[in-house]
């Protein structure tokens, strides 16, 4: 039993990551039908920058508050550098596909690069509060706290984004533009704006996943937002492009199943099984488990 | 004729190499409602979506489009709708998984006051189903939203693309009636395959053949000329009842 509760809390833990980098991933693709394979830069960028802030911004640090500026930080980096993504690199190539899968792919190995390069190609220590490096018994299980903060992460990102969706205007709109972007332009909206907030969206989701993630996992490494990035593609696939609630549970399936049996099975087989459930769905369900409609 | 609304020169629009308008040129009356009609794939719809700047990207548009002294070819979709460029796309294209209040809403504009008192006098419909999702709306329901939409705003010229297409009889007469109102306040550019509809409605028609404009003039004349309806449109005016 208390196996049981640790995979499936640890499980989520792992969803609430994916979730925090496919939700934004899925709302650019559904909403600007791009593909941005420079999402997990975002991912990166804020995960170096809540280390570099933990260690160098004053009133930032490795604990307490410190640590809440330090990741606030880190996702405001995120943010900044996708909205400059988004304005100088993707906005001159909108419906030109193959350009954009060229540009974010090159975008996403430089970013790499540049990491290496400014830090190293070892992963570095991250900075972490001592509270996350404990333990919480949960009907029995010691679970880890940076397991549980992620998940209340995802979970108040989630109710953020779909409060958002629902009930604001630019939520509006990007809800309608998932469904027909030419319809919102033909009733007046510069579309382009609500792209441009997506992006800055998606990259502060990816950039606290960064963060977050490097809490879970102790350490941050160039090549981090890359590997989270194919499972977060995953996420969004399964879950249809341009849902949020479908990113959601999607992440869940995905994060519970890996871990289920990569625990009873061998190591490494939940991940087999990930890209067996993608086929599945995709046999079955083309449009994923929410279609293409970003439901608040 | 007094100043037209809209003025389209020499217009010609090439598509994934097929070039469906050849130099179209026509005017739009400043009252009431000219009517541009030809047989399926004509280039009707191509016409509307070009002077509103939806012609697919990779598709070359040249020629001159005026509104007023106004050029519309060169500046964004939103901007033309924002300046008074009303559409309402063939197939209605409401939102299906917002509700009628949220497609209405969508349409408001910031520093404009939106016309609801106008637009639910019209379609009463659609004050009592706000909270419907349009995708569960009938086809003239639906119509009647994607009017509306349009509708909240203050326009100086309408696009209309086939309003009754697949609509019951009942309701195309409605749409019909809808339309007629409106046309009292607003100049209406209309696609329209129902020729009783456009007996009820257009005062002056533009045909369009292969691409290019095979026809101007009264819409009356046109419709009294069975022969001539005949050869331009493949059916004869007194095969259509109002």
């Amino acid at each position: 039993m208390n196996t049981v509760v640790l995979l499936t809390l640890t499980g989520l833990g792992l969803a609430a990551l994916y979730f925090l980098v496919a939700s934004g991933l899925s709302l650019v693709f559904g909403l600007a039908d791009v593909l941005n394979f420079a999402h997990g830069l975002f991912l990166g960028v804020g995960a170096y920058a809540t280390w570099w802030a933990a260690g160098n911004l004053p009133g930032a640090g490795p604990d307490g508050l410190g640590f809440v500026v330090a990741v606030l930080f880190g996702v405001l980096a995120g943010s900044l550098v996708a909205v400059l993504v988004e304005l100088v690199l993707i906005r001159p190539l909108y419906s030109r596909t193959i350009e954009q899968v060229l540009v974010t792919v090159g975008l996403s190995l430089a970013g790499v690069a540049l990491l290496q390069a400014t830090w190293g190609a070892d992963p570095r220590t991250f900075p972490r509060p001592d509270w996350s490096r404990q333990v919480t018994a949960v009907f029995g299980a010691q679970v880890p706290n940076a397991g549980l903060l992620l998940i209340v992460a995802a979970v108040v990102v989630l109710g953020a984004l779909l409060a958002f969706l629902r009930w604001t205007r630019y939520g509006l709109i990007i809800r309608a533009g998932v469904e027909n972007r030419e319809m919102v332009t033909a009733l007046g909206i510069d579309v382009r704006k609500a792209f441009t907030l997506v992006f800055a969206i998606g990259g502060a989701a990816a950039a606290l996943a960064g963060a977050l993630g490097g809490v879970y996992f102790g350490t941050v490494s160039p090549g981090q937002g890359g590997s989270l990035l194919i499972f977060a593609f995953i996420v969004v696939v399964i879950g249809g492009m341009g849902s949020v609630v479908g990113s959601a549970y999607a992440a869940v399936a995905v994060g519970l199943l890996q871990q289920f049996v990569n625990y009873y099975g061998t190591s490494g087989l939940g991940d087999l099984c990930v890209v067996g459930l993608l086929a599945v769905v995709l046999l079955l369900r083309p449009q994923g488990l929410a279609g293409k409609v970003a439901h608040a | 004729m007094s100043e037209p609304v809209l003025s389209v020169e020499d217009l010609s629009v090439r598509i994934a190499g097929l070039h469906i308008l050849q130099g179209v040129s026509f005017e739009v009356a400043p009252t009431g409602v000219t009517v541009l009609l030809g047989r399926n794939g004509v280039g009707k719809t191509t016409t509307l979506r070009a002077i509103v700047g939806l012609t697919p990207r990779g598709g070359e548009v040249r020629g001159t489009v005026r509104m007023g002294a106004q050029s519309l070819l060169a500046r964004p979709t939103h901007r033309l709708v924002r300046g008074g460029l009303g559409y309402v796309p063939e197939d209605r294209d409401v939102f299906a998984g917002l509700t009628v209040a949220e497609n209405l809403r969508l349409a408001e504009r910031r520093g404009t006051t939106p016309a609801y008192d106008k637009v639910f006098a019209l379609f009463p419909e659609l004050d009592r189903r706000g909270r419907q999702r349009a995708g569960s709306l009938s086809g003239g329901q639906q119509q009647m939203l994607a009017i509306g939409r349009v509708l909240l705003n203050d326009n100086r010229l309408l696009l209309v693309d086939e309003p009754t297409k697949g609509l019951a009889p009942k309701v195309v007469t409605e749409v019909a009636e809808v339309l007629e109102r409106v046309a009292e306040s607003v100049p209406v550019l209309l696609v329209e395959q129902n020729l009783a509809v456009v007996r009820r409605l257009a005062s002056d028609a533009v045909v369009l053949s292969a691409g290019r404009v095979a026809w101007t003039g009264d819409a009356h004349e046109l419709l009294l000329e069975t022969a001539l309806t005949k050869s331009l449109l493949g059916v004869g005016s007194g095969e259509v009842h109002a």
